[in-house]
């Protein structure tokens, strides 16, 4: 049965967490994701469940680390700062092959910035953050509902593809109440013969490692650990297409920028313009093709984010630099208004044809 | 409603307080010349009474909270003017609290003195949609939790049940029931049933002792 509650985006990752099996939490608190923990602080015990508050996020990070290893569903959250801490961490996690949880909840930066939210981990999730040759599946929620789909969703590639999905969210997700419904998740089961849980002298050791002797047999895993990702961005692309069929405007924005956009996109439309919206859900694997296609109709892009133009590499990327992408942003904290998008949208249009 | 010259607002995280403490603080000053809203919250730094400071100012009703809240700066802090009201016996003082028995902690320091006073309600708010205090069981165990956090006894229940700008008459009422078991349990009487303003004068909810509130949204 499924019930209505009123939650902030943070109790619903781990309320989503818990239903989806998970019941390793490590931390350590920082403003805007400590809801994530205090919840699980609160919960994990009544259920059976581990929540410990870690020395440090390196602690906390290597605790999911071995977890992970005896193949249990685990999380941890943080933000920005924290993750950064967190990194040398999902370094080790991807370089084992291992399904791991992890929440970012942005806030400004760099260096300690500010409490305020922000979207300027794009770089740190998508690109790397670790060290060595890696990806992680990274999710964008746009509400306080997706915040609990997504986190359900992220448990289940993590698994599937043995590699760490994460929740890229900003402070306003986090922190902002809607609400939501939460069902029973049916939690799959997948093959973790791999997983470090015992031999009792009845098979072969299972070794969880990241250290490779021999050069050639490192090279023959990142070749392996390739062909997975190449799996991942065939079939896991993730992303709401908003009045696109006619659209001349291309609008590209995650998370709370994209909520904002929708309501300048909706007023634009009023206004006679062609605008529409290709919202990516998964971050990486990112949506090209969808991009690309609407590079054949749009005479410009607008990418709307919250950092100092991050996402807009990729925008380019994908449609090949065929249009102009501009930059609409606010940062250290600041978000954009509604007025501030619509204002790009017009100038867009009345530019637009010319460039 | 009875009236007292102290009033305390504590609950579950994000059940609705300091919209409570801001919209009775403007209440209360419509009746009284000297009225402080108290920001006791040394748990979150955002949705702070600080957020409606230039309502609060306007309306004459003083306002006495952290230099840091709203700020960049995440450091629970609790400036020293928060004893002057306390101690003024003609300033009425409405007191808002951080969340769960972690926000009461605040509260304790002024304990003693409040019970001193001997002039004072402590209000429990109440959001049955809000998670871990979905039944009455659950939000008596967040009570006594509080009371054991700050050495202070609830003295009666608001019911601030809502889903956000969502909220049907229909969705109060369902929690009638829930509320009256609460009371029950804990043997105090609801005070108040808080609704957003525009749901007030619903028919549906004529046997309520509705309170309207104004939503304080934080500027953007």
């Amino acid at each position: 049965m499924s019930e209505k509650v009123l939650m902030k985006g943070n109790e619903a990752i781990a309320e989503a967490a818990i239903r989806a099996g998970c019941r390793h939490y490590f931390g350590y608190p920082i403003t805007p994701q400590t809801e994530v923990a205090a919840y699980m602080a609160k919960r994990m015990p009544k259920i059976g469940g581990c929540f410990l508050q870690a020395e440090s996020e390196i602690a906390a990070i290597n605790m999911v680390y071995g977890v992970a290893s005896a193949g249990k569903r685990v999380m941890t959250s943080s933000s920005s700062p924290g993750i950064s801490l967190k990194s040398e961490g999902l370094s080790y996690l991807a370089g084992s092959d291992l399904p791991a949880f992890v929440v970012n909840v942005q806030r400004g930066g760099p260096g300690l910035g500010g409490i305020q939210p922000s979207q300027s981990d794009y770089f740190q999730s998508t690109k790397g953050g670790g060290h060595g040759d890696y990806r992680m599946i990274v999710l964008a929620p746009a509400s306080v509902q997706e915040m609990a789909s997504l986190t359900i969703k992220g448990f289940d590639l993590a698994d599937k593809y043995r590699m760490t999905a994460m929740i890229l969210a900003d402070g306003t997700m986090g922190q902002m109440m809607e609400p939501v419904e939460l069902g029973d998740v049916e939690v799959k089961d997948y093959d973790k013969s791999w997983a470090v849980t015992g031999t009792k002298c009845a098979r072969p050791h299972n070794i969880v490692n990241s250290l490779f002797l021999e050069p050639e047999e490192l090279e023959k895993n990142n070749f392996a650990r390739y062909e997975r990702y190449k799996a991942v961005e065939e079939n896991e692309v993730l992303f709401e297409s908003y009045l696109m069929d006619d659209a001349e405007i291309c609008v590209v924005a995650f998370g709370i920028s994209a909520r904002v956009s929708k309501n300048a996109i909706n007023e634009a439309r009023k206004q006679g313009i062609k605008v529409g919206m290709i919202r990516p859900i998964t971050l990486w694997p990112f949506p090209k093709a969808p991009l690309l296609a609407a590079a054949g109709h749009c005479h410009t892009f607008l990418s709307v984010e919250m950092n100092m133009g991050q996402m807009i590499e990729d925008i380019e990327l994908a449609i090949r630099c065929k249009r102009p992408v501009r930059l609409v942003n606010r940062v250290g904290g600041m978000i954009p208004s509604p007025e501030q998008v619509l204002l790009a949208i017009q100038d867009a249009d009345k530019g637009g044809k010319a460039s | 409603m009875e009236h007292k010259r102290i009033t305390v607002f504590c609950g579950h995280y994000g059940s609705g307080k300091t919209n409570i403490a801001v919209n009775y603080a403007l209440q209360l000053r419509k009746t009284h010349d000297k009225v402080a809203i108290i920001d006791l919250d040394i748990v979150n730094p955002y949705f702070r009474t600080k957020d409606s400071e230039d309502e609060l100012r306007q309306a004459g009703v003083e306002l006495i909270c952290s230099d840091y809240a709203g700020s960049n700066l995440d450091i629970p802090a609790l400036p020293a003017a928060m004893m002057r009201p306390l101690a003024e016996r003609d300033t009425q003082c409405v007191m808002d609290i951080g969340g769960d028995d972690r926000g009461a902690v605040a509260l304790g320091r002024f304990a003693d003195q409040i019970k001193a006073e001997n002039d004072c309600q402590m209000l429990f708010v109440l959001n049955f949609f809000r998670p871990l205090t979905g039944t009455p069981e659950e939000a008596l165990c967040v009570m006594r939790e509080i009371e054991a956090a700050c050495g202070l006894r609830f003295t009666g229940i608001v019911n601030n049940s809502n889903l956000g700008p969502a909220t049907t008459p229909r969705d109060v009422l369902a929690t009638a029931e829930r509320t009256a078991r609460l009371c029950e349990l804990s043997s105090l009487p609801l005070v108040m049933t808080t609704v957003w303003e525009a749901l007030a004068g619903d028919p549906a909810l004529r046997n309520e002792p509705v309170f309207p509130l104004r939503l304080q949204r934080k500027p953007v």
